[in-house]
């Protein structure tokens, strides 16, 4: 994987992307502190396809792609409306 | 001992007692099954079976003995930690380590260095100022030094770094030191067989069982195996093993790599590190530049080598010590590093009876390979987590009782 392919920009060099990490969604509200934790620390460690938070520093902008952690293979960026969700009001 | 020197040449070395037992079927029953035959593994089975008389043990090993990131590590040795929790675990280890040749008959190549972790800005300068003063109230032998203290010790350094930020200071650490890492393995391993310990190499273990809330016994690819406890010691792995108990862990993979050079003459002899360089060094007893940096960018289950890893190591060197530049590297590897958010290892209970946890070793573990043995050991032999490795528990995260050794841990290991 020395290239990264996203919608839009095309096939890029991995060097301009900054890795951020598995997409976890956030606690609701009313969370407990249980769950709070669970959310904030823990991450799916095991080797699968990951959902994973990819920042594309020459343009800006961040996609959301599914990568097998064994082969390093990219297998589709992720449409935002599929992982998008309401921000909380405060 | 020259005479039986004389005779095992006339005799040849048949009839002598292997290294390790050689290998048999498995038993129905253990009272306790160590997962991982890794450093710690090993020497957990040791120290139980030597401390606590616990000696029915089996270490359950998918490839061969020390083949995980014990035997790929960079052996860096030192204690000069950030907490007050990790200084004093680590010292604890350090001072294991410096009779364990002794203890265990072999040869370890234990040799003290001397660490310096540069700085090379005001902010990193106080860290260290900070680190030291921790260290200082536990004993542990650590100074802030000045950057001439940098250039005496270290032939060929460029302080200036070829325009990167210069080098400012040190944490100067005395005891630092580097050990031959397969040794530490087969030391532990002998001494653990000698006292009746099994060790099952080419066993790996796929499952888990569970009966009433407690662990009752391990399948492996050799058939299933009942047993009073399970220790899981698998760095790399832990978050397979976890997943066939349904403990949910914090812990992400990412690739360490390492390479050394081609053997030069002896001429560096501190271990080196930079932090805003990414890079550290040390001079092996072979003479190879043994070079190492931080964990390849992303989460990845996988011993793969990458070019970008040498040119970017190369990269900073060569700012380092300029004159590496003209050297070739020989090889290169890497292992699968467990990290934790804040740095620390995992160890101890589970909330699950019966299922013991050592991991989150990260890129820092093999110096800890002696203590965590050791508590491990009376943590499964008493059901409670011994006293020294009771802030690393699992439950910390639940807590939000972190124990924050990044400032320490990075790139150092
Ligand atoms: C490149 C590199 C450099 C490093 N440098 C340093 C350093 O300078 N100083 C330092 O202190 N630390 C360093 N570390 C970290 C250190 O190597 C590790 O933290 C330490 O070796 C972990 O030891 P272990 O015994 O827990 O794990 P390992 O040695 O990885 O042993 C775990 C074993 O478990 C086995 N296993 C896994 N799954 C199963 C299964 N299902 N069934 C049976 N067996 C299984 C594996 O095959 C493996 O042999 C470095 C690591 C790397 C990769």
């Amino acid at each position: 994987m020395k290239h990264i392919d996203c919608p839009g920009i095309g096939p890029r060099p991995i060097v301009e992307f900054i890795y951020d990490g598995e997409v976890r969604p956030p606690a609701p509200e009313d969370a407990s502190l249980e769950v709070l934790a669970d959310r904030v620390f823990n991450r799916s460690g095991a080797p699968g396809v990951l959902r994973e938070w990819w920042y594309h520093r020459p343009t800006g902008s961040w996609y959301v792609l599914e990568r097998d952690t064994v082969t390093n293979e990219i297998q589709r960026a992720v449409d935002p409306e599929e992982v998008a969700y309401a921000i909380p009001m405060l | 001992m020259p005479l039986r020197l004389i005779k095992l040449g006339l005799k040849g070395t048949k009839d002598e007692p292997r290294f390790f037992p050689p290998s048999k079927e498995l038993e129905s029953h253990y009272d306790v099954v160590i997962i991982g035959g890794g450093g710690h593994g090993l020497a957990c089975a040791y120290y139980l079976a030597r401390d606590h008389g616990i000696r029915n043990v089996a270490v359950l090993e998918q490839g061969y003995l020390g083949g995980g990131n014990t035997g790929r590590n960079t052996t860096i040795v030192r204690s000069n930690y950030l907490t007050p929790e990790g200084v004093k675990f680590y010292d604890a280890s350090l001072r294991l380590f410096q009779d364990l040749s002794t203890d265990l008959d072999i040869n370890l190549f234990y040799s003290t260095r001397g660490h310096f972790t540069l700085a090379h800005s005001d902010d990193a300068m106080r860290t260290m100022r900070w680190r030291a003063e921790v260290n200082k109230h536990y004993g542990v032998d650590s100074a802030v030094v000045d950057r001439q203290a940098v250039a005496d010790a270290v032939p060929g350094i460029d302080l200036e770094c070829g325009g990167s930020p210069s080098v400012m200071g040190a944490l100067y650490h005395a005891p630092g030191a580097v050990a031959r890492h397969d040794a530490v393995a087969w030391g532990y391993g002998r001494a653990a067989a000698q006292r009746g310990v099994e060790l099952h190499q080419k066993t790996r273990v796929t499952g888990i069982q569970q009966q009433g809330g407690r662990v009752v016994g391990v399948d492996t690819d050799r058939g299933s195996i009942s047993c009073g406890a399970v220790v899981s010691m698998v760095a790399g792995s832990t978050p397979r093993i976890a997943d066939m108990v349904g403990l949910p862990t914090p812990i992400e993979v990412f690739p360490l790599q390492a390479c050394v050079t081609e053997p030069v003459k002896p001429f560096l002899n501190t271990i080196v590190v930079s932090g805003s360089l990414h890079v550290y060094v040390s001079q092996s007893s072979r003479g190879e530049l043994v070079m190492g940096s931080a964990v390849d960018p992303m989460v990845l289950h996988s011993t793969r080598s990458t070019f970008e890893f040498v040119e970017g190591l190369a990269d900073h060197m060569v700012d380092l010590l300029p004159f590496t530049a003209r050297m070739r590297v020989n090889r290169q590897w890497a292992g699968m590093s467990d990290m934790t958010p804040d740095f620390a290892p995992i160890m101890g209970t589970t909330p699950l009876d019966g299922f013991y946890l050592d991991a989150g070793w990260g890129t820092w573990g093999f110096k800890a390979t002696p203590i965590s043995g050791k508590t491990m050991a009376a943590t499964v032999a008493n059901g409670v987590n011994d006293e020294l490795i009771e802030p690393f528990r699992y439950s910390r995260f639940a807590d939000f009782q972190m124990v924050a050794e990044k400032g320490a841990a990075s790139v150092g290991h």
